[in-house]
């Protein structure tokens, strides 16, 4: 598919018709909200995908960096006395700056040693932010001050949509450019074969980093997103389980598309609110729905829903 | 400190830590043993650990005897262990590593949520096997139940040893996990051998924890953090080697009980993160692990 309608064209149009057409439907306020969170989450999944779906190298404590920009933005402002949206990029240099530091050695690793190294490294973070309780607040969390832009505050589901729906389209758009880009065919080569990568002259080091730091920073900034959405936050934004559910939602959708990341963190996202009605059963469920998908889903949602077409289409 | 008190002191930290490390070689090898098989990470692991604790506490509270219901525990965890990898490992057959990680995440999840809706969310306790008398050595103490979590780790490893060499259907665990092609080619069923191995795993897993729910209590979600570490062991002492599990799983136990004594008890849950990221810097296979040839 060439012209107007290549992939990437149609991925962001999909996308920026979703966010604008949506609100339109909306019954209520908690709409919005729900709304919103996926559009937070979809944003961490399409960075996560980057490194998983482009580099092929998965991360298993991606939630760490979420953390990172959600407490930049909790602490910042508090402690510090900093705007919130400069409390934004630095929450975004720091994990760039993280992510650079431990990529090098922890992306040597392969299989399941890059998960246990990642893995590793998520939880260390989850633990400082809940040890450290002068700073952080401890395991109960800590309020967050709310956004302001010239003396406005910034608040509500509303006004949230729209702000992460645009900064989601912003990233998107980013990603589907790298996609295309000769850094995004360097990182799918060396997806194939790292030493077929490597013979035909890719740094691999320099560029599995690169995903890794940039997957970090669009980690970073959903969860200063969030954080500064919800008010409130606790390590668990940074947890090992959230980390699985950000590798969930990038598999579930598919692995290597951006319109896949955003409807896997759609769904992970909305099932929980719609399983509050069995509010004992939601662990459960949630396990259940996991398995099942992987089972029947492999390929993810998105790419096994474009091979149907495309066989229908022939 | 005079140098009885702090050697006391070691030998204290020495004992809690070969404990804890035995509980997490445990996990670790039933790790090793799933991942021989069939190239599963099963972090479902913690939860055989959870459902032996737990099924105990419930059926004794019920008014079974101890060991019965520990029996019970042990036959409740094998058939989850069967069924796991019958009904959700099976069907993904030939699924990228990073599908089947997530298919046994989401199976912890699910079995740790049915274990909160069929037991509860509360602390539970089972009684020392044999009272909690403390013997005292070299002024350190060690508590009987300790001794029952060592020894039991350590029959579970001879046995499994006498197990994998000297009966023929260990051998041929063993030789499906060298090469699943081959071993098919001599006749062994493979399927039976993987479901025989998540069995075995379940059952070392619920051993751990029935053992050492006496020392630490249980509940619904003692899992995962479980499973993490046994995984970290595992790694530690190389992935895929049973020895290297059992010997991971112990460091981590020992260098997690020093590093909670002499430096921060705060970050006692960092410091076997802490070591597996070190450990794999400088060595990316594990302690013991295997330099593998890729073929290109």
């Amino acid at each position: 598919m060439r012209g107007i309608f290549s992939k990437r064209r149609m991925t962001l149009l999909v996308l920026v018709a979703l966010v604008a057409v949506l609100p339109l439907v909306f019954p209520s306020g908690y709409y919005y909200r729900v709304a919103a969170l996926v559009w937070i989450s979809a944003l961490a999944a399409v960075g996560l995908n980057i490194l998983m779906g482009y580099a092929g190298q998965v991360s298993l404590g991606h939630a760490g960096f979420f953390g990172v920009g959600a407490y930049a933005v909790a602490i910042g402002p508090a402690r510090l006395g900093l705007a919130s949206w400069i409390c934004i990029l630095l929450g975004a240099a720091a994990s760039g700056g993280i992510a650079w530091l431990v990529g090098r050695p922890i992306l040597r690793l392969k299989g399941h040693y890059l998960a246990i190294g990642t893995l590793g490294f998520g939880v260390l973070i989850a633990l400082v932010l809940t040890s450290e309780a002068k700073w952080t607040g401890g395991p109960d969390g800590t309020s967050v001050a709310r956004l302001a832009v010239a003396n406005m505050r910034i608040s509500g589901p509303t006004a949230w949509y729209w702000i992460s729906g645009f900064v989601l389209v912003f990233g998107a758009w980013l990603a589907l450019n790298l996609e295309d880009s000769p850094a995004g065919r360097a990182l799918r080569a060396l997806h194939d074969s790292e030493i077929a990568a490597a013979l035909g002259g890719i740094d691999v080091a320099r560029h599995k980093l690169w995903a890794f730091v940039l997957a970090a920073v669009y980690a970073s900034i959903a969860g200063s997103e969030l954080a500064l959405f919800d008010g409130f936050i606790t390590p668990d934004t940074a947890g090992f389980l959230h980390s699985i559910e950000l590798v969930a939602m990038v598999v579930l959708g598919g692995m290597g598309s951006v319109l896949g990341s955003v409807v896997g963190a759609a769904l992970l996202t909305t099932l929980p609110q719609l399983l509050t009605v069995f509010v004992e059963y939601e662990q459960a469920l949630l396990g259940l729905i996991i398995m099942l998908a992987m089972i029947f889903l492999r390929l993810g949602i998105v790419p096994g829903v474009q091979r149907m077409l495309a066989r229908s289409a022939s | 400190m005079d140098g009885f008190a702090t050697m006391a002191e070691f030998l204290q930290f020495a004992f809690s830590g070969l404990t804890v490390g035995a509980v997490y070689a445990l996990v670790a090898l039933g790790f090793t043993i799933i991942y021989n098989a069939s190239d599963v990470v099963n972090f479902a692991q913690g939860e055989f650990v959870m459902l032996g604790g737990m099924v105990t506490v419930a059926v004794s509270a019920a008014g079974i005897p101890l060991p019965l219901a520990a029996l019970f525990a042990v036959a409740l965890a094998v058939g989850v262990g069967v069924a796991l990898h019958r009904l959700a490992i099976e069907p993904a057959h030939g699924a990228s590593p990073v599908v089947l990680i997530i298919i046994t995440i989401g199976a912890s999840i699910f079995i740790r949520g049915v274990a909160q809706i069929v037991f509860d969310r509360q602390f539970h306790k089972l009684p020392s096997f044999s009272g909690d008398a403390p013997f005292v050595l070299f002024g350190a103490t060690i508590l009987p139940q300790s001794l029952w979590v060592m020894g039991g780790a350590g029959a579970i490893v001879v046995v499994l040893h006498a197990f994998f060499e000297r009966t023929i259907l260990g051998k041929a665990v063993l030789a499906a996990a060298a090469n699943r092609l081959a071993a098919r080619l001599v006749g062994i069923d493979t399927r039976l051998i993987m479901t025989l191995s998540f069995g075995i795993s379940a059952a070392i897993g619920a051993v751990a924890g029935i053992l050492v729910t006496p020392i630490t209590l249980t509940s619904y979600n003692v899992g995962t953090l479980l499973a993490l570490k046994g995984f970290a062991g595992g790694m530690l002492g190389g992935m895929g080697n049973p020895l290297g599990a059992v010997l991971g799983g112990l460091l981590l136990g020992l260098v997690e009980a020093f590093g909670a004594g002499y430096l921060s008890s705060t970050y006692k849950d960092g410091i076997a993160f802490v070591m597996i990221l070190v450990v794999l810097f400088v060595s990316p296979r594990g302690l013991l692990g295997r330099r593998s040839v890729e073929r290109v």
